[in-house]
């Protein structure tokens, strides 16, 4: 048995995915560029996809640039919005404390050139306001990204008004919405959205294919040099397959939107009830902003990793923001970004549902959490610590 | 899991020795909760042996497991082999760990030379300070508390 809550890190293929993408690695396997029918039946399909794609998020065909997911698209957006903001003196960018480290990281390199970033505080809520992103709006200011829903905690950024604040001062808006595609309704019209990253294995597509919508007129810096592809913007061949698998995929996800919202939401909510129950544990992010399939809580007292083996010997897969399952020494930014302090980060436990998840899942899901929390509670020095009172709960 | 040897797997599910001595001859506590591990041993010693060792231990998989290991590698030994265990020895005796995990074994290493250290204070016997290295070795954050 094998009950699989990390939907955040990646999910599992759907059929219809999985269907679209057959035919393009077997009989019509053409390159687009080609100017043979083969090539040329390939070229069309291509163009369907960019289509479809197009329409779930409000988007024409022309703004759509295939890349390889979710972090290449963060990347070229803010090095184009840079580069843009670059040439008319303008070197300021303002994002969040919380974002992916695709944005992040590539922040850090553009402050190592020069420009100036200012990362909004996100609240222990985990949610930054509009306002906040008016009040740091500069002269220079040449880009605003800030995320759609966070993918550790899952809270909801209120990216139209944003986008709103944005569009009113002319400054470009980006927004990483790899954990929104395909789970919230995005349409980049409406929400004053210019640039959109997403990546299709979020939504039940395939691994290493994504979208970077830029809105008409936004001069994209290309960050692969090679070919005439994508209009020049992303060279090498287009990854055919995944991209009508993205495409069906995401057709699929848009099309149950709010029947499989409303069902994640439900059992969210009754595991969100069941781990609350849970002594000196705390929910990690606004409990109702949140995307409908994401819990996360710390637990006083216990280190993250020892909880996901057990967890993992239980046949619940899980993640955790601690530093041992980091690969660093400090716990997750994500964490620290919402005044959570290290001691607690180290006891983080992300679930992240699927529209599969079943109820029976859930209920097992909180016993065996229950006692794997309680098991490793009574081996730690620090939870004797905080029960004879020599120490105070940080989580009350 | 891979990440983990057969050996790590089974201290970490079925940890030997976990718990406390009341009255312990000497108790060792070493690493930090802002860094995600911290170890506690305590030793009973009778007659210049090891005759039991416990730990508590707040950390990741291999933290567990090298707990578990150290203070099996000691129990019924005298007190100066007790001391020459290294952090080396652990991760042998657990069929390797992954490199960002070491400093778990060194942790096991310092926990039980602090309790050495502990015995000695209280019982009085004089003994080598420069055998107990503070943390030097540690590549870790293992700054103590309080």
């Amino acid at each position: 048995m094998q009950i699989y809550l990390d939907n955040a890190a990646t999910t599992k293929m759907s059929k219809t995915a999985i269907e679209a993408m057959l035919p393009y690695m077997d009989t019509v396997y053409g390159n687009p560029s080609s100017l043979h029918s083969a090539g040329q039946v390939a070229a069309e399909a291509l163009t369907d996809a960019r289509q479809r794609i197009a329409a779930c998020i409000g988007a024409s065909s022309k703004e759509i640039t295939f890349t390889s997911g979710g972090s290449e698209s963060d990347n070229q957006a803010i090095l184009s919005a840079a580069r843009l903001g670059e040439r008319r003196g303008k070197k300021h960018i303002i994002s969040t404390a919380f974002e992916h480290h695709a944005v992040l990281h590539t922040l850090k390199m553009l402050e190592k050139e020069g420009f100036e970033i200012t990362l909004l505080d996100v609240h222990e809520n985990g949610i930054v306001l509009p306002q906040q992103v008016a009040e740091a709006i500069r002269d220079d200011t040449c880009l605003v990204t800030v995320m759609y829903a966070n993918n550790e905690i899952g809270t909801i950024q209120p990216i139209k008004e944003i986008g709103a604040v944005c569009r009113e001062k002319g400054i470009l808006f980006h927004t990483d919405a790899v954990q929104a595609a395909g789970h919230l309704h995005i349409d980049v019209q409406e929400q004053n959205i210019d640039m959109l990253s997403l990546s299709a294995h979020k939504f039940h597509g395939p691994k290493g294919i994504g979208v970077l919508y830029a809105r008409k007129g936004i001069p994209l810096t290309g960050i692969i040099e090679g070919g005439a592809q994508e209009r020049g913007k992303r060279a090498g061949t287009e990854n055919i397959p995944a991209i009508m698998g993205m495409a069906a995929a995401l057709e699929e996800a848009c099309a149950h939107i709010d029947e499989n919202a409303e069902k994640m939401t439900a059992l969210r909510d009754k595991l969100i009830k069941g781990l609350s129950k849970i002594p000196h544990s705390i929910l990690n992010g606004d409990a109702q902003r949140r995307l409908p399939g994401n819990v996360n809580f710390c637990f006083e007292g216990i280190e993250g990793e020892s909880l996901l083996l057990l967890l993992d010997d239980k046949g619940i897969c899980a993640s955790s923001g601690s530093a041992c399952t980091s690969g660093s020494l400090d716990p997750s930014h994500v964490l620290l970004a919402i005044g959570r302090v290290h001691d607690i980060a180290h006891g983080s436990l992300r679930l992240s549902l699927s529209e599969e998840t079943s109820e029976e899942e859930i209920k097992y899901t909180i016993q065996s959490v229950t006692e794997v929390v309680e098991y490793l509670r009574s081996m730690s020095p620090i939870w004797r610590d905080l029960v004879s009172g020599r120490k105070e709960f940080v989580i009350k | 899991m891979a990440l983990y040897s057969e050996k790590v797997m089974d201290h970490f599910r079925n940890p030997r020795n976990v718990g406390v001595i009341e009255n312990a001859d000497g108790v060792g506590e070493v690493g930090n909760a802002k860094c995600g591990d911290i170890m506690k041993i305590y030793l009973k010693i009778e007659n210049g042996v090891i005759a039991d060792a416990k730990f508590e231990t707040f950390g990741c998989g291999s933290a567990i497991a090298s707990s578990s290991m150290a203070t099996e590698l000691i129990k019924g030994k005298p007190v100066s082999e007790a001391l020459t265990l290294t952090n080396k020895a652990v991760v042998e005796a657990l069929d390797g760990l992954p490199a960002h995990k070491i400093h778990c074994s060194v942790l096991a290493e310092e926990a039980i030379k602090k309790a050495l250290q502990d015995y000695y204070e209280k019982a009085g016997i004089a003994y080598d300070h420069t055998q107990f290295p503070d943390c030097e070795s540690c590549g870790h954050c293992c700054g103590h508390e309080g």
